[in-house]
């Protein structure tokens, strides 16, 4: 029993090492320090709120950001801005409410309670204003590519110039990183784009780690709360597991079998 | 069953039990006879009922929060995700969840594979086990499908476009399937209520099935019939209540690992993508439990003759205690349906990696070769192994190994100390 087990255990090996090896004929992403990786992984407040500047003023004029709302900005867990900050970035914002009394749609400043305000009316406004390529709405980005964290943060550092033999049509640009390298965005960072309230040298790699970071927690925006109660449920569930296995050893030792 | 009458001690007990014998059900329930040489393979069928009862628990507080409709779907379940209060926990749980569940219910087939709990008295057990299977893959299915992401919708389009391959009706059964003359609307309302009833068929089947189980008594790592109770059994509570208990707890460790730390490995990626008609992904991939089926479906050339392939490869199992044609339960005894078994275990687990890469070239052959292996297994390897094959003595009993010094009774021992930590 234990060879054939043993064999198939190889069998799997082998495998999974195809497996690896066909990955491997595909570029590997840039790695960078996430602070949130890890049982105890939390967001860095820092790199959240300048992440949230980098999508406001670079990626929001194209990518929606449909399932967030100005009140998640103050909450605990996210860039935390205090409540004064948040409602300031809300009211920056015009929001279409309405209908009123006489039956007309209004424009207001934004609230708290307002999601994002969408950079187009809908999908095929997005289209026709980006050459027919439909920028992705960014709230669960990250969750939904293949490559996560690593993948976003790689794609906005990969672009370069096409390799001899490659045409790119008008609109089309070279990434390394992305399916198929054609991309419809172009590329979008350069050095000191934004400028950081904090001082932090604006710098692409800077830029691509902090909006990553903002993308992750908008994705995830209980993600702390989840490894804290993690932790703690682990740690409760191993203590019990322990004392239930003591229990176990003294019921059974009244007859002579062993457990 | 025990054998002698239970009567409740109090009065009022006495006047409740001769109208409704609960007590006296409570009563067989926590003396059940059990052999005690069971190890921890057989602590899955509690640890199953776990998972029932988790499912149906999460899945009553989504189903408070999900909209079932096609353009409200994916949102709603950002909803949870973002602002019901826990609602990423309880999501999570039973995502994650549906995956324990099958994990759990292949070691539970496999561990009943190996030990031939499937034979003669416990084929009713066994054939209602496998119905309950069938019902936990369609509920899984259906389940994936009301998020309304990507995979959702591709996954539905392709699992319902099998049944046109029936002759004849089958375009017609896919269009009433539908509810339609595309995935929309009308079949994610259906596939929600659907996925709402199945865990509830499931529950039913469940009380039949440790029904079944507890007419002949479990089976056990000798397979051997034993005398109930005697010195070979111990009553259900407390030793394997605590037991059961135990490894249960172990199993939520891991569990719960994956809920706080992982709680998307087992997901595609492109399930975060909302649902569109106009964009296939690019490898349509069921979950990871599916895999060896679709892997046996994608290795047949025939659409028609596929289905059948996938589904004859699950309905075999119902015909197992007919095509073992071995007395011995137990592989222990069993030196060559041992190896056969192991090389069926990796057979699956071939399959299962095959049907996630892309049907074509190496993959396919391999995928070939496995599917005509898995038949083989049942339909030729059992039933001349029962025949052919040398089995080595059975002990007569568990507490009085009567074959001492037999080097058969020294492996029966080995399994025996499989239990021991």
């Amino acid at each position: 029993m234990k060879n054939f087990f043993r064999i198939s255990f190889l069998i799997a090996l082998f495998f999974g090492f195809q497996f690896n090896s066909n990955a491997a004929e595909k570029v590997e992403y840039l790695k960078t320090d996430w602070s949130f990786k890890g049982l105890f992984g939390k967001f860095d407040r820092a790199a959240l709120q300048r992440g949230y500047q980098v999508y406001q003023e670079v990626c929001s004029s194209c990518h929606s950001m449909k399932y967030l709302s100005y009140r998640n900005l103050m909450e605990e867990g996210g860039p935390e801005f205090s409540v004064e900050q948040a409602k300031a970035i809300a009211a920056s914002f015009e929001v279409k409410d309405g209908p009123n009394a006489d039956g007309e749609m209004f424009m207001r400043p934004g609230r708290l309670s307002d999601k994002f305000v969408m950079p187009y009316e809908n999908e095929k406004a997005a289209q026709a204003a980006n050459g027919g390529a439909y920028p992705p709405d960014m709230t669960v980005l990250v969750k939904a590519r293949g490559g996560g964290v690593d993948y976003i943060y790689s794609l906005l550092q990969g672009y370069e110039d096409p390799p001899a033999g490659v045409t790119l049509d008008d609109g089309v640009y070279y990434n390394k990183y992305m399916y198929g390298n054609k991309i419809k965005m172009s590329n979008q960072l350069s050095d000191g784009l934004v400028e950081y309230s904090d001082g932090t040298n604006a710098s692409v790699e800077q830029m691509a780690k902090d909006v990553t970071t903002f993308l992750m927690w908008t994705a995830e925006p209980h993600l702390e709360t989840r490894h804290k109660m993690g932790f703690k449920a682990i740690i409760y569930l191993i203590i019990l597991t322990v004392l239930v296995y003591f229990s176990m050893k003294r019921i059974w030792s009244r007859i002579e079998t062993k457990v | 069953m025990s054998e002698h009458e239970y009567t409740p001690k109090s009065k009022v007990g006495k006047w409740f039990n001769d109208r409704l014998p609960l007590l006296t059900l409570a009563n067989h329930l926590t003396d059940y006879p059990t052999p005690k040489n069971l190890n921890y393979w057989w602590t899955f069928g509690g640890i199953l009922t776990f998972c029932l009862i988790t499912q149906i628990v999460t899945g009553l507080v989504l189903a408070m929060h999900y909209i079932a409709h096609a353009d409200m779907a994916f949102q709603s379940v950002e909803h949870i995700m973002r602002d019901v209060n826990y609602g990423w926990l309880i999501r999570y749980i039973h995502a994650n969840g549906a995956s324990m569940f099958f994990l759990a219910v292949y070691i539970h087939i496999f561990r009943s594979l190996f030990y031939g709990s499937y034979k003669s008295p416990r084929e009713v057990i066994w054939i209602i086990g496998i119905i309950i299977y069938l019902l936990m893959m369609a509920a899984a299915f259906l389940g994936y499908v009301l998020p309304w992401g990507q995979m959702s919708f591709w996954g539905a389009t392709v699992i319902t476009n099998l049944f046109s391959a029936i002759p004849l009706v089958g375009e017609g059964i896919v269009t009433w399937l539908w509810g339609g003359y595309s995935v929309d609307n009308p079949t994610l309302t259906r596939f929600f209520t659907l996925h709402y009833l199945i865990p509830f068929l499931i529950l039913g089947l469940v009380v039949l099935h440790i029904w079944a189980l507890h007419v002949p008594g479990n089976n056990n790592p000798i397979g051997i019939d034993i005398k109930k109770p005697s010195k070979d059994t111990v009553p259900f509570h407390p030793y394997i209540v605590i037991k059961d208990g135990f490894a249960l707890l172990m199993f939520m460790i891991v569990f719960a690992f994956f809920v706080f730390y992982t709680p998307n490995i087992l997901g595609h990626a492109d399930n975060y993508i909302e649902a569109n008609p106009l964009v296939t992904p690019a490898h349509i991939v069921p979950e990871w439990y599916l895999l060896p089926f679709y892997a046996i479906l994608r290795s047949v050339p025939d659409k028609l003759l596929g289905v059948i392939a996938m589904l004859s490869a699950i309905l075999i199992l119902a015909a197992l205690p007919w095509l073992d044609t071995s007395k011995i339960r137990s592989a222990v005894f069993r030196p060559l349906y041992k190896q056969f078994y192991w090389i069926l275990v990796a057979d699956v687990l071939i399959l299962g990696y095959v049907g996630a890469m892309p049907a074509e070239g190496l993959y396919l052959l391999i995928a070939r070769i496995a599917t005509a292996y898995y038949f083989l297994h049942f339909l030729v390897v059992l039933p001349v192994l029962g025949f052919t094959e040398r089995t080595t003595p059975v002990p007569l009993s568990i507490t009085e190994p009567i074959l001492g010094g037999s080097p058969n009774l020294a492996a029966a021992k080995k399994k025996d100390s499989f239990k021991d930590q």
